[in-house]
C-alpha cells in the first residue's frame, strides 16, 4: 500500500479508537452521577455495578489508543508524552485509582473503607474526564515543544523533542479552549451514562433522576461543545506541504477541512444529528430505553470526525506553539511503511474483535439490573 | 539533560522498576492461577459435579481481586516509555510500538471483553460459553504476555531492524524476526512458566493453610492435585526455558552472564556457584581484590550450559573490558573488542551520522554516501558513542549474583515441592505432614521472590543498555527535570504500597472466610 495511504488509514483508526474511548467514557460519566443518581447505598450499589461491567472496556479501549499512538506514531508518543509530563501523569493517576476500586469497594479488609474507593472513582470520573479533554484540545490548541532530531548527534544532549516550559503540559489546563472541550467531554459522558442508565436498569427511581440528568447534561454540553467547535473551526491551523514538510498557519483551517473533505462533514453531522436524536427521544418520550445507542453512534462518529479534521487534508495533528516548523504531521510523525504494513495487516482482525465484543455485551445486559439481582449471590463490586 | 546529570537517568530507572516490579506482583498469579481456575471450570463441564463449581468460584474471587491491581500497574507501564523515555520511544517506537498496539488489539480486548462474563455470566450464559470465557480469558492474558514479553526481548536482542539516517530511528524490516527471535521465544516462555509457578505455589500454599485449620479438606486436596501437577510441569518447563536462556546470554549479553556469576577473569572450563559470598571490598572491576568471601563451585559447568561444551572459554568482566579473546557465536569466531575499541566506534557512527545529516543538507551525495557506509560499519556499535565513562559499562555485579541465585535455588526448591505435596496429596497424607504444610505457605511468599529476582537478572544485569550496545539509559530518557520524576516516583511508591496493602488484606479475608456456597 501507499505510504500516504497507510498513514491516513493509521490516523483514522487513531480517530476510530478516540472516539470509542470518548464514547466508553459514559462509565467515569457515570461515575460522577454516583451520588446524584444514586441516593441510597442499594442505588449507588446498581450504578456500580452496572459500570463495573464496562469499565474494563474503556481502560482497554485507552491503553489500546496509547499502543496505536506509540506504534503508528512514536514521534507523538515521544513528544507529547515525555514532554507534557504532568498532564498525562494526573490523567494515568486518575485512571489507577479506578482500576482497583471496583473491584475493592465492597470487600472486608481493603483497608481504606467503602467511601474513599467511591470518592476514587469521583476522582476517576471528574479528573479523567476534564483531563483527557484538555490533553485533547491540544491537537487543536497546540504544545509548547520543539523537536530537533539533530540532538541524537549530540552525546551531551541526544533528546530530539523538550517541552518549551518547566509546568511540562500542566499550562494547557489554563487554556480555554482546551477547557472548553475538557468540559464538553465531562457533560458528554455524563449524558451518555445517564442514557445508559436507562438502557440497562429496571429500579423506577434510578430511571426517573436519570432522565433528569439527560436535560441537566444535555443543556451545557450543547453550549460547551458549540462554542469549541466555533473557536476551533474558525481559528487558523497548522497547514502543512506534502513536498517539502513546510508547515505554514492557515486562516479557518479546521473549517476548511470540513468542507475539502464533503464524507467526513456528512459523517460528522450524522453523528451529531444521532447524538441529538438519542437524546430528544430520551427526554420526550418516556418509554424510550435505547437512547445510549444512538447517542453512542453519534458520539464515536462525531468525535472520529473531530480527530479526522485535527490529522487529515495536510494538517499539523499537534501544532507547536513554540515552534511551528516542529509542529507533528501524519508523514512526519509516523512509523515507517514496512511497520505500518504490519500493523495494518494485523488490523483487519478488529472487525473479529468486534464481533465478539457485541457478543459478550449482548449476553451480559440481556435483563436489565434490578435490586433484586443486588441481593443474590455471586460477584458484585 | 547533560548525559552526566544521572540523577534523572537514576530516578527514571527507579520509577520504571517501581512499576514492573509492582505490576510483577499480579500478572504471574493471573498467569498461573488463571490457567489453574480454568482447569478446575473444565473438570466441572466435563463432570457436573458441583464441587468443582464451587472449588472454581473460590479461586475465582481471589484471581479477580488480584486481576484489579495488576490492570492499574499495567497502563503506567506503557505510558511511562513515553512519559520517562521519550527518546527511546522515537529511536526504536517504529519497531517497539507495534508489539504493543498489536497486544491492545489482540490481547487486551479478549481479556476484558471474557472477564465480565467469566465474573458476571455464571446464570446469564451456558456452561460451554462460559467455560470458553475463562479460557479466553487467561489466553488473552497470555498473549499479551507474548507481545510484550517479545518486545522486551528485542531490547536484549535487537534484530529484524536497520537505522535509517534519514529519519534519526530505526525501522522494523522483519517482523518475524522481532516476534519469533530465540531470544523472545525463550523469554516469552520462561516467563509465563514462571507465573504458573506463581500461580500454583499460591494455590498450594493457601489450600495447605485450610489442612492446617482442618477445614476444606476436600477443596484443598483437589486443588493441590491440580496446583502440584501444573506447578511441577511449569517448574520444569521453566528450567528447560531458563536453560535456553543462559545460553543466548552467553552469546548476546555476555557481561550480564559474567554478573550473574561474579565471574571477573574468564576461564575455560568455567564452574558454575553453587554457593557462593561476594567480597563487598570489591570495588572495580580491574582492582586485585578477590570477588568472594566464599565459593563453592560445580566445576565446567558454567562453560558447558553456555557454549555446550566444558571446555569452553567463558569471559569474565576483565575479558569483555579489555577485549582481546576469541568469542564464538554461531560458529563463527571473531576477536572480542576492548569497551575502550566499541566506544571510539561508537563515537565514530555518531560522528558519521552528523556528517551525513549535513552532506545531504548540501546535497552532497557522494559524500554522504560514505558517511553513511561509515555509519553503516560502526552502527553496531552506536550505543557507546553515549557512555560518559567505560566503568559505566559493568552492571551491579552483587545484586545480578544474588538475584540468579535465589532464583535458582528457589525454582530447584519449588520442583521439590510440588513433587512432595503432589505424591503426598495422592497417597491421602499431606494433611498429616504439619511440617511440610508450614513450608507450602511459606512457599508463597518465595515464588514471588524467585519471580522478581529473575526480572532483576534480566533488567539490571544489562545495564546500562536500554537496547543492546544501541542506546544506554542516558541517551533514552525525556528531557525532564529530576524533581519531576522525584515526585511522581514517590508518589507511585505510595499509591501501589497502599493498594498492595488493600489487596493483601481483602485476600487474607476472603481466605479465612473460604468458600461460599455454589451461585
Amino acid at each position: 500500500m501507499d505510504y500516504a495511504l497507510l498513514q491516513h488509514y493509521w490516523w483514522f483508526l487513531i480517530s476510530l479508537l478516540g472516539g470509542l474511548l470518548v464514547f466508553l467514557l459514559f462509565v467515569q460519566g457515570g461515575q460522577t452521577l454516583l451520588y446524584q443518581i444514586g441516593k441510597t447505598s442499594i442505588e449507588q450499589t446498581i450504578l456500580i455495578n452496572t459500570l463495573g461491567r464496562k469499565w474494563e472496556f474503556t481502560y482497554t479501549t485507552l491503553v489500546t489508543f496509547g499502543g496505536a499512538l506509540f506504534a503508528a506514531f512514536p514521534l507523538f508518543y515521544s513528544t507529547s508524552f515525555g514532554g507534557a509530563y504532568w498532564l498525562w501523569m494526573l490523567i494515568l493517576f486518575c485512571f489507577i485509582l479506578q482500576a482497583v476500586s471496583y473491584e475493592f469497594r465492597l470487600k472486608k479488609g481493603n483497608l481504606l473503607g467503602k467511601r474513599t474507593y467511591e470518592f476514587f472513582l469521583l476522582i476517576n470520573g471528574f479528573g479523567g474526564l476534564i483531563l483527557l479533554g484538555v490533553a485533547s484540545g491540544m491537537f487543536f490548541s497546540g504544545g509548547d515543544f520543539i523537536v530537533n532530531k539533530s540532538n541524537l548527534t549530540n552525546p551531551l544532549q541526544p533528546v530530539i523533542s523538550s517541552w518549551g516550559n518547566p509546568w511540562h503540559g500542566l499550562e494547557a489546563i489554563l487554556n480555554i479552549q482546551n477547557w472548553l472541550l475538557g468540559l464538553s467531554v465531562f457533560f458528554l459522558a455524563r449524558l451518555l451514562a445517564a442514557q445508559y442508565f436507562i438502557n440497562s436498569i429496571n429500579e423506577e427511581t434510578i430511571l426517573s433522576r436519570s432522565r433528569k440528568q439527560v436535560v441537566y447534561n444535555a443543556i451545557p454540553f450543547i453550549v460547551l461543545f458549540l462554542s469549541f467547535l466555533g473557536w476551533t473551526l474558525f481559528q487558523p491551523g497548522p497547514a502543512f506541504d506534502p513536498v517539502s514538510g513546510l508547515v505554514v498557519e492557515t486562516p479557518f483551517k479546521y473549517w476548511s477541512n470540513l468542507l475539502e473533505m464533503p464524507l467526513v462533514l456528512v459523517f460528522f453531522l450524522t453523528g451529531i444529528l444521532l447524538l441529538v436524536s438519542g437524546t430528544a427521544w430520551t427526554i420526550l418520550k418516556p418509554a424510550f430505553k435505547k437512547g445510549i445507542w444512538l447517542s453512542g453512534s453519534g458520539t464515536i462518529a462525531a468525535i472520529t470526525c473531530l480527530f479526522l479534521i485535527a490529522g487529515w487534508n495536510n494538517t499539523a495533528f499537534y501544532p507547536s506553539t513554540a515552534d511551528l516548523q516542529s509542529s507533528l504531521t501524519i508523514a512526519n510523525a509516523s512509523s515507517s511503511q514496512f511497520t505500518l504494513t504490519v500493523m495494518s495487516v494485523v488490523s483487519l482482525i478488529i472487525p473479529l474483535v468486534a464481533a465478539y465484543i457485541f457478543q459478550a455485551w449482548k449476553a451480559i445486559n440481556k435483563t436489565p439490573v434490578t435490586a433484586a439481582e443486588m441481593n443474590e449471590k455471586g460477584h458484585k463490586y | 539533560m547533560d548525559a552526566s546529570d544521572l540523577s534523572l537517568v537514576d530516578l527514571s530507572r527507579a520509577q520504571f522498576a517501581l512499576t514492573a516490579m509492582y505490576h510483577w506482583l499480579f500478572v504471574p498469579l493471573t498467569l498461573g492461577l488463571g490457567v489453574i481456575i480454568s482447569i478446575m471450570e473444565t473438570l466441572y463441564y466435563k463432570t457436573g459435579d458441583t464441587e468443582w463449581k464451587r472449588i472454581t468460584q473460590f479461586w475465582m474471587k481471589l484471581f479477580g481481586i488480584n486481576f484489579a491491581i495488576g490492570v492499574a500497574t499495567g497502563i503506567i507501564l506503557e505510558f511511562e516509555f513515553g512519559t520517562n523515555w521519550s527518546n527511546y520511544s522515537w529511536f526504536v517506537g517504529d519497531i517497539f510500538g507495534a508489539p504493543l498496539a498489536i497486544e491492545g488489539i489482540l490481547a487486551f480486548f479478549m481479556e476484558s471483553t471474557f472477564i465480565a462474563v467469566m465474573f458476571f455470566g455464571w446464570n446469564k450464559v451456558s456452561k460451554s460459553f462460559h467455560l470458553a470465557s475463562t479460557w479466553l480469558t487467561v489466553i488473552g492474558a497470555t498473549l499479551s504476555a507474548l507481545w510484550i514479553l517479545a518486545a522486551n526481548a528485542w531490547m536484549q536482542y535487537p534484530d529484524g531492524m536497520t537505522f535509517n539516517p534519514d529519519t534519526m530511528r530505526n525501522e522494523m524490516t522483519d517482523f518475524w524476526s522481532v516476534l519469533l527471535s530465540p531470544v523472545a521465544i525463550n523469554k516469552f516462555t520462561h516467563t509465563v512458566f514462571s507465573g504458573w509457578i506463581v500461580g500454583a505455589a499460591f494455590c498450594l500454599g493457601v489450600s495447605a493453610w485450610f489442612l492446617l485449620k482442618k477445614k476444606e479438606k476436600n477443596l484443598s486436596y483437589k486443588s493441590i492435585r491440580i496446583a502440584a501437577l501444573f506447578g511441577f510441569l511449569g517448574a520444569f518447563l521453566t528450567a528447560l526455558t531458563g536453560d535456553g536462556s543462559a545460553q543466548q546470554v552467553a552469546q548476546r549479553q555476555p557481561m550480564k552472564l559474567a554478573a550473574m556469576e561474579g565471574l571477573y577473569e574468564g576461564k575455560t572450563e568455567a564452574g558454575m556457584v553453587a554457593f557462593g559470598v561476594l567480597n563487598p571490598a570489591k570495588q572495580t572491576y580491574n582492582d586485585t581484590i578477590s570477588p568472594f568471601l566464599v565459593k563453592i563451585e560445580i566445576p565446567g559447568l558454567l562453560s558447558l550450559l553456555s557454549f555446550r561444551e566444558t571446555g569452553a572459554f567463558v569471559p569474565g568482566i576483565t575479558n569483555l573490558m579489555d577485549g582481546g579473546f576469541i568469542k564464538k557465536i554461531n560458529g563463527a569466531q571473531d576477536t572480542a573488542l576492548s569497551s575502550d575499541e566499541k566506544m571510539i566506534r561508537g563515537k565514530l557512527a555518531i560522528q558519521a551520522l552528523s556528517d551525513y545529516k549535513q552532506a545531504r543538507k548540501d546535497s552532497h551525495d557522494s559524500l554522504a554516501n560514505v558517511h553513511k557506509a561509515t555509519l553503516n560499519t560502526y552502527y553496531q556499535h552506536f550505543g557507546y558513542g553515549f557512555v560518559p565513562s567505560k566503568d559505566t559499562l559493568v552492571p551491579p555485579v552483587p545484586l545480578v549474583f544474588y538475584a540468579f541465585h535465589i532464583m535458582i535455588t528457589l525454582g530447584i526448591f519449588f520442583l521439590g515441592l510440588f513433587l512432595l505435596t503432589g505424591f503426598l496429596t495422592w497417597k491421602d497424607r499431606l494433611h498429616k505432614q504439619r511440617w511440610l504444610l508450614w513450608i507450602a505457605i511459606l512457599g508463597i511468599p518465595l515464588a514471588w521472590i524467585c519471580s522478581e529476582s529473575g526480572w532483576i537478572v534480566a533488567e539490571v544485569g544489562r545495564q546500562p543498555w536500554v537496547i543492546q550496545d544501541i542506546m544506554p539509559t542516558y541517551a533514552a530518557v525525556s528531557d525532564l527535570k529530576p524533581g519531576s520524576v522525584l515526585i511522581t516516583f514517590v508518589l507511585f511508591a505510595i499509591l501501589f504500597t497502599v493498594l498492595l496493602i488493600a489487596e493483601v488484606g481483602i485476600m487474607l479475608r476472603q481466605i479465612r472466610k473460604g468458600p461460599e456456597e455454589v451461585h
